[in-house]
């Protein structure tokens, strides 16, 4: 049976001409721009022995920066979907003057560079811009501590946030929400029995793709968080550029490593979850 | 406004439509400001000037230069990879699929070292391009040279054009390229007169996306790239012109940023301009 249909299946898909043209020059171009340079950071690093290994990355800088990034990436993440939530709701379910703008301004953080987020961010929060100067007055420095970073890694997660939920809402029917509300249920009880449990695959998608961007993120982050050993301001994309600097090649490769895991296993969860909501919603 | 309205907004509406305003307008339209009067701090001659220097004119031709072969290939790439993927049905396409859009998830530090490990001194294909070197005569340089700024650019932006034609691909389906197959039409002649109807502002729009990120890239080239005024990039331009300190270059190095701002406002614009296209055609 399953024999059968499969080989149904290949009679109806290679009508079209062009599957071994594009089949080959989609491998080949994958393995060579983007597998093979990926696998030399794997070959490169296997030639270190575990005890090196270990030792590179068990440094007290290695792990600061590891625990810098993944702490400010995921409250940046949170804070993201909070806002995302709200941001995604407005622009699906109300209207107001200035909506078609500010949906598509959500984007900017794709369209602008990094590095130029990042010089801005880092002026404006400084005790000399707007609005770092009235921070500082109350006491509150952003710029070159961790609460700049997060605030520059809440910059470039917004959109995948409320990207991912858009949709969902859009086709989410309002009538349930109605018979929630002719049975006397309160908004917040209605948000959270009916509204939530259809956004949370959606919302952990975009938290995860948040995420997995804050930890990696190198440009926007670099100048407002001063990297600054002393107070924990390096993030891991950093330590990497400083090491190859110093053309400490073996530490560079090691730290990438462990990163490439931390990101292939944030983007199999997240995998997971879209094959999870696929299964519920066929 | 407000006589527009047929029923009264409610408490809640209004109180998150002043959250969500506020946030974008504290979070996103305050930075676009900020770069535009930062820019302008020393008055417009000096940011006509600072965009005229030598370092700057030399830093705009190896980012054009550098975009424009990126877009190409990402776009040959990108409609390849989409004709394969919604066309055919074969073992492995989900690894495939995953696999093309690994550079998404990947910091672009890691894309740098990746050809520096690969390419370099230390890398196994660095040897190889010395002998070719030795044995021609040639000085073929990647890393830390214009081909290793590409080879960069190309892999942080690599899943940028596929992944905007995919999803349009697979809601059109392909029984009207099997039946014109049957009907003995030539394959680019399919795509030419079907595919490519279908998917052209979405393939527009991934192009778009794809020459704004290669335009501003600056994780990966920084580790591939290290001469100013040869092999700089706008982005890292900027980072220099940021990092030595002074006030004035300070403010110069946001009038180089405001030019990427101007490009990058086009392309919401343009995005914008797009999705309202394809909406319309949608619907008709």
């Amino acid at each position: 049976m399953k024999g059968l249909r499969r080989q149904k299946q290949a009679k109806t898909c290679r009508v079209i001409p062009g599957f071994g043209l594009s089949m080959g020059v989609t491998v080949t171009m994958l393995s060579l721009l983007v597998l093979i340079p990926l696998a030399s950071v794997l070959i490169y690093s296997m030639k270190l022995s575990p005890e090196e290994f270990f030792q590179l990355i068990g440094r007290k800088e290695v792990r600061s920066a590891f625990s810098t990034s993944i702490m400010c990436s995921f409250i940046a993440a949170v804070v993201n979907c909070v806002f995302g939530v709200i941001l995604a709701w407005i622009l699906v379910r109300y209207e107001f003057p200035g909506k078609r703008l500010l949906d598509g301004l959500i984007e900017l953080p794709f369209a602008l560079p990094t590095a130029v987020a990042g010089i801005t961010l880092s002026k404006m929060y400084a005790d000399t811009g707007f609005p770092g100067k009235y921070l500082a007055k109350l006491g509150i420095q952003v710029s070159y501590t961790k609460i700049g970073l997060t605030i520059a890694l809440i910059f470039v997660g917004i959109p995948f946030v409320v990207r991912a939920i858009q949709p969902i809402l859009e086709k989410l029917d309002p009538s349930y929400e109605e018979a929630g509300n002719m049975l006397g249920a309160s908004k917040a009880r209605i948000f959270r029995k009916i509204i939530l449990p259809e956004l949370r695959p959606a919302l952990l998608t975009g938290f995860g793709l948040a995420f997995a961007r804050g930890v990696g993120e190198y440009g926007s982050v670099i100048y407002i968080s001063g990297n600054s050993a002393r107070k924990h301001t390096q993030v891991v994309s950093y330590v990497i550029m400083q090491k190859l600097n110093y053309v400490d090649y073996a530490a560079a490769t090691a730290i990438a490593l462990v990163m490439l895991i931390l990101s292939f296993l944030i983007l199999f969860l997240v995998n997971m979850v879209q094959v999870h909501q696929a299964k519920r919603t066929a | 406004m407000e006589k527009k309205e047929q029923k009264k907004r409610s408490k809640t509406e209004i109180i998150l439509i002043t959250v969500g305003v506020l946030f974008i307008v504290c979070m996103l339209v305050l930075p676009l400001i900020s770069v535009v009067t930062n820019s302008l701090k020393e008055g417009i001659q000096f940011y006509f000037q600072s965009l005229a220097s030598e370092y700057v004119v030399s830093a705009l031709g190896v980012t054009l230069l550098a975009t424009v072969i990126v877009v190409v290939v990402n776009t040959f790439f990108g409609i390849m990879a989409a004709w394969l993927l919604t066309k055919f049905s074969f073992r492995g396409k989900h690894i495939l699929a995953t696999l093309i859009d690994i550079p998404f998830s990947i910091s672009p530090v890691i894309a740098g070292l990746a050809f520096l490990m690969t390419f370099g001194r230390l890398g196994w294909a660095g040897k190889y391009i010395e002998k070719i070197n030795e044995a021609l005569g040639t000085d073929i340089k990647i890393v830390f040279a214009i081909p290793g700024v590409i080879l960069a650019t190309i892999f942080v932006t690599f899943p940028f054009v596929s992944r905007e034609i995919i999803p349009v691909l697979n809601a059109q389906g392909k029984e009207e390229e099997e039946a014109a197959t049957l009907m003995g039409a030539s394959g680019f002649r399919i795509f030419r007169k079907i595919t490519l109807p279908h998917m052209k502002w979405a393939l527009l729009y991934g192009i778009i996306l794809c020459t704004a990120r290669a335009l501003g890239e600056f994780g990966a080239v920084n580790a591939l790239s290290k001469t100013r005024g040869e092999t700089f990039t706008l982005p890292l331009e900027i980072d220099a012109l940021y990092l030595s300190g002074s006030a004035d270059s300070i403010t110069a190095a946001f009038a180089v940023s405001s030019l990427l701002v101007i490009i990058a406002v086009l392309v919401l614009v343009l995005r914008n301009f797009v999705e309202y296209k394809s909406k319309k055609k949608g619907k008709a």
